[in-house]
C-alpha cells in the first residue's frame, strides 16, 4: 500500500462517515477529522519527498506504484509525485481544511454539502496523485462534476444557469481533451498510458500538431482561457463560500497542472509549435481579465476577473517554456491558490452579513467588522503583489524567466503582461477604498458582528500560508525547479 | 558590523507586536514602546555611522564595502536570484542614520500630536513598518532587493496617507499615491529585467565582463528605472500624488513625503551612479534636465499655494529637483573634475532631510494650534508659539541658503556643480533658488506675522514633547552645514575637501537676501496690496499656477476617460455580451436543434415506417448510382 494512496482512501472513508453520520457534530466531527488527516498527510509527504531529494533520489517522481485495471488498453492505477504534485497536494489540503471551517454554519443539507464537496475533493487530490492518463482523466471527471450540484443546489442568484453553464463548458473542455489523450495513446504506439513512460517515447511531431491544441484547450478551458472563461464569472458569483475557495484555489489549477504535465511534458514539439498562438491568447487574457475586473461591481465578479488575469499568468508562464517561468507558473498555482482562496472566503463572509456583494451598497466595513476588513485587505495586498505575501514571489519569478526569451515577441508579450501589475492595482484599491473605508451607507450594517470563531480560523490559515510563501520562498521554488527541469530537458531536445 | 542587522529588525517587531496585539495595549503603552524601540534602532544607527568612519581607509583614502548580512532569497535559476542582504558603505550608513534619526523625531513628536487618535497603535504599527522598510530599500545590495522594499515602503505610505479611513479626500489621495507610484514602478520592473538578463545579476556591481558584454542595454535599463525613481520622488510628471499625500497625518508628510521615501529616487540613482556616468550619460544628463524643470515648475507652484502643507510638499518636490540636477549633471567619479554633483547631492539629501522635517513638524505644531490647513486661518503666532516660530524661522533661513544653516552649505555646492557643467543650468538653479527663498518667506509671513484670524486667538505653544524634536532638529540645521560632508561621502570613495566657491556663494546669497527681502514687504505687516495687485494683472497665470498647470487634470482625463472609458467599460461590456453570448448561443442552438428533431421521435409507427421506407429508397438509389460509377 502505497502513502499516496491515503490521498484517496481517506476521503473514500470520509465519505463513508458522513454518510453514516446522523447529526450535525457527527458530519463536522467526520470533516474535522477527515481533513486534519488530509493536511498532515500532506505536509508530512513534503517532509518526506525533501527529505528523499536531498538523500539524491533522482528519478523524476517518487512513491511511484501501479496497479492494472484494465489490461487491454493498458489502464493502470499509477500513482508517482514531483515536487509539482506535492505542493499541490499540500494546497488542496489547506484549502480543503480551511474550505470546512468556512462552510462550518452552512445550511441546510449540511450532511449532503460536505458528501459532495468531499467528493470533489477526492478527485483533485486523485488527479495530483495519478500518473496514468486514463485515471487521471477519470478523477477530473470526478471533480467536475459535483461542482454542479454544489453549486445548483446550495449556490445563490442564478444558481442553475450557472451551474450549467460552468459544467456544460467544462464538459466542453472535457471532450476536447478525451480526444487529446486517445490521440497521445494511439500516436505512443499505443503500448502504455502511464505518463512517466509516455514520456521516453516519441510521438511524430504531426500527431503532436493535431491533438496538442485538443489537450491544452481541454485543459485550458478549466484555467480560464480566454475566450473560454466566462464560465468562471458566473459560476463563482452563484457559488457558495467553499466551493468558490475549492474550486478558484485548487480545481482551476487542474487546469494549469493538466496543460504542463500532459500538453506540455508529452508533446513538446507541437508545444513549439503552437505556443505562439496560445501565448497570444494567454497574454490576452492577463490584461483583459484585469481590465474588465476594474469596472465590476459585484465582489465576487471582481475577484473572478481577477482569477482568470492571475490564471492567465499561469498558462502564459508555462508557454514561455523556459525552466524559471515554469517555476513561476507553478508557484502561481499556488500562490493565487491560496490568495483567491482567502478572497472568496473573506468575500464570502462579507456576503453572509450584509446579503449583497454590490460595492456601491458596501461601505465602511473596516470600523464594523475590522478582522474581516484587515483580512480583505491582505488578500488585496496579496493579489496586488506586495513583497512579502505569495504573490510577489510567483509574479517575479514568472516575468524574470519571460524574460529570459531574447525575441522580440516573447518580449512584447512579456512587457504587456507586466501591465496587469498596475491595473491590479487600481481594482484592487478602488474595491478597498469604497467598501471598507469611508463610511457606511447603510445604518442597517452597523449592526452587523465581526467573524466567528470558526471563520478566524479558515481566515488566519490562510493569512499564514500566504505569508509564508511570501517571505520564504525558498523550499516551494527550489523543489519545484528541480521538477521542472525534465520537462524542459524534453522541450530542449524536440 | 553585524548588528546593523537589528537596526532593521527593531522597527519590524515594532510594527509585527503592534499589528497583531496592539487593540489590547493603551496608547500610551504602545506609543512609549514603538518610541523605545525606536530610539535603540537610532543609537543602533548612530553606533554604524561612527562605527563605519572609524573604519581604515586604504592608501587611496577609499573606506571598504562591508556585506554583513547576505542569504539566497530566492533562487531563479541561471546563477539569477533575489539575495537579501546589508551593504554597509558610506551613502548606506548615512542613509541609516538620517532615517532612524528623523524616524525617532517623528515617533516621539506624534506622542503629542496623534494624542487622543483613533487608531492611535495602528499609526505607530505603520511607522515601525515604514522605518524597517525604508532602512531595508538603503541597505540593499542590488536592484532586486531595493525594489522589493520600494513596494513595501510604497504600501506603508498608502497605509499612513489614507490613516485617516473615513474621510473621503484620505482614501482618494492614498489611492492615487500608491497607483502613480506603481504605475512609475512599472518601468523600474522592466529596467530590472533588462539589467538581470544583461548583466547575469542584480547586484549594484556587475561583473566587469558581464558589464562589457551587456552594457549596450545598460541604458535603458537604468533609463526605466529612473522612471521607478521619478515616481517615487515626484518628478515632473509624476508627482502628482506627492501634493495629495498631505491628507496623511503631518508627521508622516514629515517622515515619508519630505525626509526619506520620497528622496529614495535619488538613492537610486546615486546607487547606480558609477554605472550612469560609465554606460548612460546621456541618460544621467536627461535626468538632469528633468530634475531642473521640476525644480522649476515646482516652484513657481509653491509661491501661490494656500495651504501650508501643499506649499511644503512643492517646496519638497522643487528641492529633490535639485538633488536630480546635482547627480545630472556630473560627468565623472571623481568629485575635482565632475562628480562633485553627487557628493553634493546626497550633502543635500541630508540636509535637506533635517530642515525639512523641521518645517513639517513646525507647520503640524501650527495646525494642531490652529485646526486647519489654511494660511487665512492664520497669522500672528510667532507671540503667541515662540518655540514653533524660532525653529520654523530657522529651517525657513536653511531652505533659503542663508549662511550659516545647513542649506547654504548644500545648496552652494549643486550649485557650483552645476556652473561646471552648463552656465545656463546654473543659473536657472540661481533663480529657483532665490524663487524658494521667496515662498518660504511668504509662508513664514503668513503664518507668523500678517494679520491675525480668530483661530489664532486661541492657540497656544504645543506640549514640550512636540516641540523638544523641533529644537533637536533646529539644533541638527544649524550644525549640520559644518560637517565635513566631502570626506565621507563623494563619488569614488576618495576624500573631497569641501571649499566655498566664493562668487557662486555671494550671488546665490545675493539672490537670496533679495528674495526674502521682497517677501518680507510683501507679506510682513499683512497690508501689502501688491500681491493681489500681481494676481489681478495675469489671473489667467495665476489661476493655472494655483491649479498646479493643470497636471491632475491630465491624469484625471487619462484614467478615467482613456482606462475606465476607453477600455476597462467596452471590455467588460464585450465581455458579457459578445463573448459569453457566444457562449449562451451555443447552448442554446444544441437545444434548439432538439427542439427542432423532436418530432422525429414522437411515437408514430406510421411515420418511423415512411422514414424507413423513405431511407431504403434514397440508399438504393445511391448504391445503384455508384455502381454506375456515377461518383
Amino acid at each position: 500500500m502505497n502513502i499516496l494512496s491515503l490521498f484517496v482512501l481517506i476521503p473514500l472513508l470520509m465519505l463513508a462517515g458522513l454518510w453514516a453520520s446522523r447529526t450535525l457534530n457527527q458530519t463536522r466531527g467526520v470533516m474535522l477529522a477527515g481533513s486534519s488527516a488530509l493536511l498532515i498527510l500532506a505536509i508530512g509527504l513534503a517532509v518526506e519527498y525533501t527529505n528523499l531529494r536531498q538523500g539524491g533520489a533522482t528519478a523524476d517522481m517518487l512513491f511511484t506504484d501501479s496497479v492494472t485495471w484494465y489490461e487491454p488498453l493498458h489502464i493502470a492505477y499509477s500513482t508517482g509525485v514531483d515536487g509539482i504534485s506535492v505542493v499541490m497536494l499540500l494546497l488542496s489540503a489547506i484549502i480543503m481544511f480551511t474550505g470546512t471551517f468556512a462552510s462550518w454554519r452552512l445550511k441546510p443539507m449540511t450532511k449532503e454539502y460536505f458528501l459532495w464537496f468531499t467528493l470533489l475533493a477526492l478527485g483533485v487530490f486523485g488527479f495530483f496523485i495519478s500518473t496514468d492518463l486514463f485515471t487521471m482523466f477519470l478523477f477530473y471527471e470526478t471533480a467536475l462534476i459535483p461542482m454542479y450540484l454544489l453549486i445548483g443546489v446550495w449556490g445563490s442568484g442564478r444558481k442553475e444557469y450557472a451551474a450549467m453553464k460552468l459544467t456544460l463548458m467544462l464538459m466542453g473542455g472535457s471532450a476536447f481533451l478525451l480526444i487529446g489523450i486517445l490521440g497521445i495513446y494511439y500516436g505512443a504506439g499505443a503500448t502504455t498510458m502511464n505518463i512517466l513512460e509516455l514520456a521516453s517515447m516519441s510521438i511524430p511531431a504531426n500527431i503532436q500538431h493535431i491533438f496538442f491544441p485538443l489537450v491544452f484547450l481541454g485543459f485550458g478551458v478549466l484555467g480560464a482561457l480566454f475566450p473560454f472563461h466566462t464560465w468562471s464569472p458566473d459560476g463563482h458569483a452563484s457559488a457558495p463560500t467553499a466551493v468558490s475557495m475549492l474550486h478558484a484555489g485548487v480545481l482551476m489549477k487542474l487546469g494549469g497542472y493538466g496543460c504542463f504535465r500532459i500538453a506540455i511534458w508529452l508533446m513538446p514539439e507541437g508545444a513549439q509549435e503552437w505556443s505562439g498562438l496560445f501565448l497570444v491568447l494567454t497574454t490576452i487574457s492577463v490584461v483583459y481579465g484585469a481590465l474588465s475586473a476594474v469596472v465590476q461591481t459585484d465582489l465576487k465578479y471582481i475577484n473572478a476577473y481577477s482569477s482568470v488575469s492571475h490564471c492567465g499568468l499561469v498558462l502564459f508562464a508555462l508557454l514561455m517554456m523556459t525552466r524559471t517561468a515554469c517555476t513561476g507558473a507553478i508557484l502561481q498555482m499556488l500562490s493565487h491558490g491560496l490568495m483567491t482562496a482567502l478572497f472568496f472566503a473573506v468575500i464570502g463572509m462579507i456576503y453572509g452579513r450584509t446579503h449583497t456583494r454590490d460595492i456601491r451598497l458596501l461601505g465602511g466595513l473596516m470600523r464594523i467588522m475590522p478582522f474581516l476588513a484587515v483580512a480583505y485587505v491582505i488578500a488585496g495586498l496579496a493579489n496586488l503583489g506586495l513583497p512579502g505575501l505569495s504573490g510577489f514571489v510567483a509574479e517575479m519569478t514568472v516575468f524574470v524567466g519571460s524574460f529570459e526569451h531574447p525575441d522580440l515577441f516573447h518580449r512584447v508579450c512579456t512587457i504587456i503582461a507586466t501591465t496587469s501589475i498596475v491595473i491590479t492595482a487600481v481594482y484592487i484599491l478602488r474595491t478597498v477604498g469604497r467598501i471598507l473605508y469611508g463610511t457606511c451607507k447603510n445604518p442597517e450594517f452597523e449592526k452587523l458582528t465581526d467573524a466567528t470563531w470558526d471563520e478566524r480560523t479558515a481566515v488566519i490559515c490562510l493569512i499564514a500560508c500566504v505569508a509564508a510563501l511570501g517571505m520564504a520562498p525558498y523550499w516551494a521554488s527550489t523543489i519545484i525547479n528541480e521538477s521542472v527541469a525534465p520537462v524542459i530537458e524534453r522541450l530542449a531536445c524536440s | 558590523m553585524e548588528y546593523t542587522l537589528y537596526i532593521l529588525l527593531l522597527p519590524l517587531l515594532s510594527f509585527l507586536i503592534l499589528a497583531l496585539t496592539g487593540m489590547k495595549w493603551t496608547h500610551r503603552a504602545a506609543g512609549l514602546f514603538a518610541t523605545g524601540l525606536l530610539a535603540v534602532a537610532a543609537l543602533l544607527s548612530w553606533t554604524a555611522v561612527a562605527d563605519y568612519l572609524a573604519l581604515a581607509p586604504d592608501a587611496t583614502g577609499v573606506r571598504p564595502e562591508l556585506l554583513p548580512f547576505c542569504f539566497e532569497w530566492l533562487p531563479f535559476g541561471h546563477g539569477l536570484g533575489i539575495n537579501l542582504g546589508l551593504l554597509i558603505d558610506a551613502p548606506s550608513v548615512l542613509m541609516l542614520g538620517v532615517i532612524s534619526t528623523v524616524s525617532l523625531m517623528v515617533h516621539i513628536y506624534s506622542l503629542g500630536y496623534m494624542k487622543g487618535e483613533r487608531g492611535f497603535q495602528r499609526y505607530y504599527a505603520f511607522l515601525g513598518l515604514f522605518s524597517f522598510a525604508m532602512m531595508g530599500l538603503v541597505v540593499a545590495p542590488g536592484v532586486f532587493q531595493m525594489y522589493l522594499f520600494w513596494e513595501l515602503v510604497g504600501v506603508s505610505s498608502y497605509l499612513l496617507i489614507g490613516f485617516y479611513y473615513t474621510r473621503p479626500a484620505a482614501i482618494a489621495a492614498s489611492k492615487k499615491a500608491f497607483i502613480v507610484t506603481r504605475f512609475a514602478d512599472l518601468g523600474f520592473l522592466i529596467g530590472i529585467l533588462i539589467y538581470g538578463y544583461y548583466l547575469g545579476t542584480f547586484d549594484f556591481r556587475p561583473d566587469p565582463a558581464a558589464l562589457a558584454a551587456g552594457g549596450m542595454m545598460l541604458p535603458w535599463a537604468l533609463g526605466l528605472m529612473f522612471v521607478g525613481g521619478a515616481g517615487k520622488s515626484a518628478m515632473l510628471p509624476l508627482h502628482i500624488w506627492l501634493p495629495d499625500a498631505m491628507e496623511g497625518p503631518t508627521p508622516v508628510s514629515a517622515l515619508i513625503h519630505a525626509a526619506t521615501m520620497v528622496v529614495a529616487g535619488v538613492y537610486q540613482v546615486a546607487r547606480l551612479f558609477p554605472l550612469f556616468v560609465t554606460y548612460a550619460p546621456e541618460v544621467l544628463h536627461a535626468i538632469a534636465w528633468v530634475g531642473a524643470l521640476t525644480a522649476l515648475y515646482a516652484a513657481i507652484v509653491a509661491c501661490v499655494q494656500t495651504d501650508i502643507k501643499r506649499v511644503l510638499a512643492f517646496s519638497t518636490i522643487s528641492q529633490i529637483g535639485f538633488m536630480m540636477v546635482a547627480l545630472g549633471v556630473c560627468t565623472s567619479t571623481d568629485p575635482h573634475t565632475g562628480g562633485l554633483g553627487y557628493m553634493a547631492s546626497l550633502f543635500h539629501l541630508t540636509t535637506h532631510a533635517l530642515f525639512k522635517a523641521l518645517l513639517f513638524l513646525g507647520a503640524g505644531s501650527v495646525i494642531h494650534a490652529v485646526h486647519s490647513n489654511e494660511m487665512s486661518a492664520m497669522g500672528r503666532l510667532a507671540g503667541r508659539m515662540p518655540l514653533t516660530h524660532i525653529t520654523f524661522l530657522i529651517a525657513c533661513l536653511a531652505i533659503a541658503g542663508i549662511p550659516p544653516f545647513s542649506g547654504f552649505f548644500s545648496k552652494d555646492e549643486i550649485l557650483t556643480a552645476c556652473f561646471r557643467y552648463s552656465p545656463t543650468i546654473g543659473w536657472t538653479m540661481t533663480g529657483i533658488a532665490a524663487l524658494t527663498a521667496f515662498y518660504m518667506f511668504r509662508l513664514y509671513c503668513r503664518i507668523f506675522w500678517g494679520k491675525a484670524s480668530q483661530e489664532t486667538e486661541h492657540a497656544h505653544e504645543s506640549p514640550a514633547v512636540m516641540t523638544l524634536p523641533l529644537l533637536i532638529l533646529a539644533a541638527l540645521t544649524c550644525v549640520m552645514g559644518w560637517v565635513p560632508f566631502g570626506t565621507f561621502i563623494s563619488a569614488d570613495g576618495t576624500p573631497y575637501e569641501i571649499h566655498l566657491d566664493m562668487q557662486v556663494a555671494l550671488t546665490s546669497i545675493a539672490f537670496a537676501v533679495v528674495a526674502i527681502a521682497l517677501a518680507l514687504t510683501f507679506y510682513l505687516n499683512g497690508h501689502s496690496t501688491v500681491p493681489t495687485r500681481i494676481e489681478k494683472a495675469c489671473p489667467k497665470l495665476h489661476q493655472a499656477a494655483y491649479r498646479r498647470f493643470y497636471f491632475d487634470e491630465m491624469w484625471q482625463f487619462v484614467t478615467h476617460r482613456i482606462i475606465f472609458g476607453c477600455l476597462s467599460t467596452p471590455i467588460a461590456w464585450f465581455d458579457r455580451h459578445v463573448i459569453d453570448r457566444f457562449m449562451d448561443f451555443m447552448a442554446w442552438s444544441a437545444n434548439a436543434a432538439g427542439e427542432e428533431l423532436q418530432p422525429l421521435q414522437n411515437g408514430r409507427v406510421q411515420t418511423y415506417m415512411i422514414l424507413f421506407l423513405g431511407g431504403i429508397v434514397a440508399l438504393t438509389i445511391i448504391l445503384l448510382l455508384a455502381a454506375e460509377g456515377m461518383f
